[in-house]
């Protein structure tokens, strides 16, 4: 494990803020972003990504075109996505976006596709949830050909056939980094497996430990389908402050609404205060002081076998000084605490 | 060591944990996705090892008890000749997200054990582990008597099958709690209180007894009495 390097970003929803009690217009979230992410590489982080969402509250719906804002203010930094919902998604419209995106950032631009948790995109572009497994599996396909073979030949059902096309600007040879996230299903598993490609697994509730079974179940797929070794990264969300007790007030007063207005779209129970404090404590949240944060990240590490960890770090309603502080104290502290206790680890091992 | 054999149909978030349950209670376990077996075989060698992978027809054919584990939208393609008189766990719920927009599952006055019930007439439906969700189900089993056990809602017509099932609920570790009848499930479907909520018995019961007061509660009564001609009392 050791040989691989421990990544650590950050996945924007685009979540809408707030500054001083005031609610900050979508234009402005659109360039506080950018902001952040500038921010996000001048501490040191490595990957910043964006979502896809169509819905009051996120602004991320076009998320190549902020990525391109930020190609052009940043130098290291990789740009990525979080996730692409490649079901509702034009492939040919995805590579020309990304293909573009990395030549303009020099190389730094990848993605991650999967199902986003929230599905606003289907009917938006005239799409039947439905057909949601049909859709993502004949484009993906067609996606992973794109960046792999040009000119391409191909037809099938999601899109007007394509015949001896060559796209431009053409990708770099063997294309970008392309991830699959999965939230539990062991089938979009082995699909990534299938694809060779590597696995962010979105972990957004419960004990994270329980995915360790996906991690074996991907690892022996990748050698039944004779895959080389992939990745494996996590999605989680959360918030870095000084304290402890100062984290988990700040994100619970902006995480409680939301999470009871999914609720109610989904009917499903809102969780209660006493459950909020178990997921800090052995769940899904990464809420807390910086070094609860990195022993937390360092678990997952271990119990996943994790290179890559992105926290979400935006919720709607969530002020900006917090979301800044967060990224601050992510970058300088918790990420050198992580890698230190990794390599503390290693040598112990 | 039982010698009951619980068959899951669907190889997915929930049916692995269902596995992973019912093995650790001593049950035999078969399972099956919707298509060929070499599709799940790794899946179930590595997240329930243990358990027998199978068609779904076979699985079905071969089971005393089956639960079905697969997206409610699917429920045609259950091979229902295979279930002829057996007992029948209904774990699904209509997800829209999952099976679409989708009026007919989506109906207060009927709840989709209902539904599930007149596709399959001669099996014997009960509603089982719907309303917890599934890393509660994989994190939550406690022996009986603790104090922080979890309880499932179950709900049936038929008095021997809802004994059996909550035998099963208590076998792999959870409080069984008895509803009602299969009319009555809709309180354990999503827009309760209940659905994703992990509760011990007596939240349970509480969440069944405040049911008609909710407003999912006062539509599903309203919507009832409409249907049966009489006037909703309020
Ligand atoms: N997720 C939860 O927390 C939760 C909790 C309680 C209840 N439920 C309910 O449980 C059901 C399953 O949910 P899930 O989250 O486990 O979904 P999932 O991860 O998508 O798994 C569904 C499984 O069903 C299989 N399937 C589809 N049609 C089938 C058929 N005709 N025969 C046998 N298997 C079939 C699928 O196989 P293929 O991939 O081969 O099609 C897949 O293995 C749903 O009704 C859901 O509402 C979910």
């Amino acid at each position: 494990m050791s040989a691989v390097p421990f990544e650590l970003g950050l996945n924007t929803f685009g979540d809408v803020p707030t500054e001083n009690g005031r609610t900050f217009t979508d234009a402005e979230t659109v360039r506080l972003i950018v902001e952040e992410a500038k921010l996000a590489e001048a501490v040191g982080l490595d990957v910043f990504s964006v979502g896809e969402h169509y819905r009051e509250g996120f602004v991320d719906s076009a998320g190549a075109v902020i990525l391109a804002g930020i190609a052009s203010v940043t130098d290291r930094i990789r740009l990525g996505t979080a996730v692409t919902v490649l079901s509702t998604n034009d492939p040919v419209r995805l590579y020309n976006e990304f293909s573009t995106l990395d030549a303009l950032s020099g190389g730094r631009a990848q993605l991650v596709l999967g199902r986003a948790s929230q599905t606003q995109s289907f009917p938006l572009f005239g799409y039947d949830l439905a057909d949601y497994e049909a859709l993502f599996e004949e484009k993906l396909e067609l996606f992973m050909r794109l960046q792999r073979e040009s000119p391409i030949t191909w037809s099938g059902t999601v899109r007007a056939p394509l015949v001896d096309v060559t796209l431009h600007p053409t990708m770099r040879a063997g294309g970008i980094p392309t991830w699959i996230g999965v939230g539990g299903s062991p089938n979009s598993v082995i699909r990534a497996a299938q694809y060779g490609l590597p696995l962010m697994l979105a972990i957004i509730g419960g004990e994270p430990e329980r995915f360790a079974g996906h991690v074996d179940l991907y690892f022996r797929a990748l050698e039944q389908f004779g895959k080389p070794l992939q990745p494996v990264g996590q999605h989680s969300l959360g918030l870095v402050a000084d304290t402890d007790d100062e984290a988990a007030e700040t994100w619970w007063t902006s995480w409680k609404p939301m999470i009871e207005m999914m609720g109610k779209e989904r009917g499903f129970y809102p969780p209660t205060r006493e459950r909020y404090q178990s997921e800090l404590l052995t769940g899904a949240l990464f809420v807390g002081s910086p070094e609860t944060v990195a022993q937390k990240i360092a678990r997952m590490v271990r119990e996943l076998r994790i290179s890559r960890f992105d926290l979400k770090y935006d919720v709607p309603g969530l002020s900006r000084s917090a979301r800044a502080h967060s990224i601050e104290l992510l970058g300088t502290v918790v990420a050198p605490r992580v890698r230190e206790i990794l390599a503390e680890e290693s040598v112990n091992v | 060591m039982s010698d009951v054999t619980v068959g899951i149909l669907g190889a997915g978030k929930v049916g692995t944990v269902l596995g992973r349950l019912l093995l650790a209670a001593g049950y035999r376990v078969l399972i099956a996705g919707s298509g060929p077996v070499s599709r799940i075989e790794l899946t179930i060698e590595v997240l329930v090892p243990g358990a027998v992978t199978a068609t779904a027809d076979v699985v079905a054919r071969e089971s005393d008890i089956v639960v079905l584990a697969l997206p409610l939208g699917k429920y045609r393609s259950i091979p229902r000749s295979q279930l002829e008189g057996k007992l029948v766990i209904d774990a699904m719920n209509y997800w829209w997200e999952i099976d679409g927009i989708r009026d007919d599952l989506d109906d207060p006055r009927v709840s989709t054990s209902e539904i599930i019930q007149d596709f399959l007439p001669t099996s014997r439906v009960v509603k089982a582990f719907n309303h917890v969700g599934y890393h509660d189900l994989d994190a939550g089993p406690r022996p009986a008597g603790s104090v922080d056990r979890t309880a499932i809602g179950i709900a049936g017509d038929d008095d021997a099958g809802l004994a059996r099932v909550a035998q099963l609920v208590d076998a792999v570790g959870f409080d069984p709690v008895p509803i009602g009848s299969l009319r009555d499930s809709i309180s354990l479907q999503p827009g309760s209180s209940l659905f994703g909520a992990n509760f011990t018995a007596d939240a349970v019961r509480t969440a069944i007894d405040d049911f008609p007061a909710t407003p999912r509660g006062q539509l599903v009564a309203a919507t009832r009495a409409h249907e049966s001609g009489g006037v909703a009392d309020d």
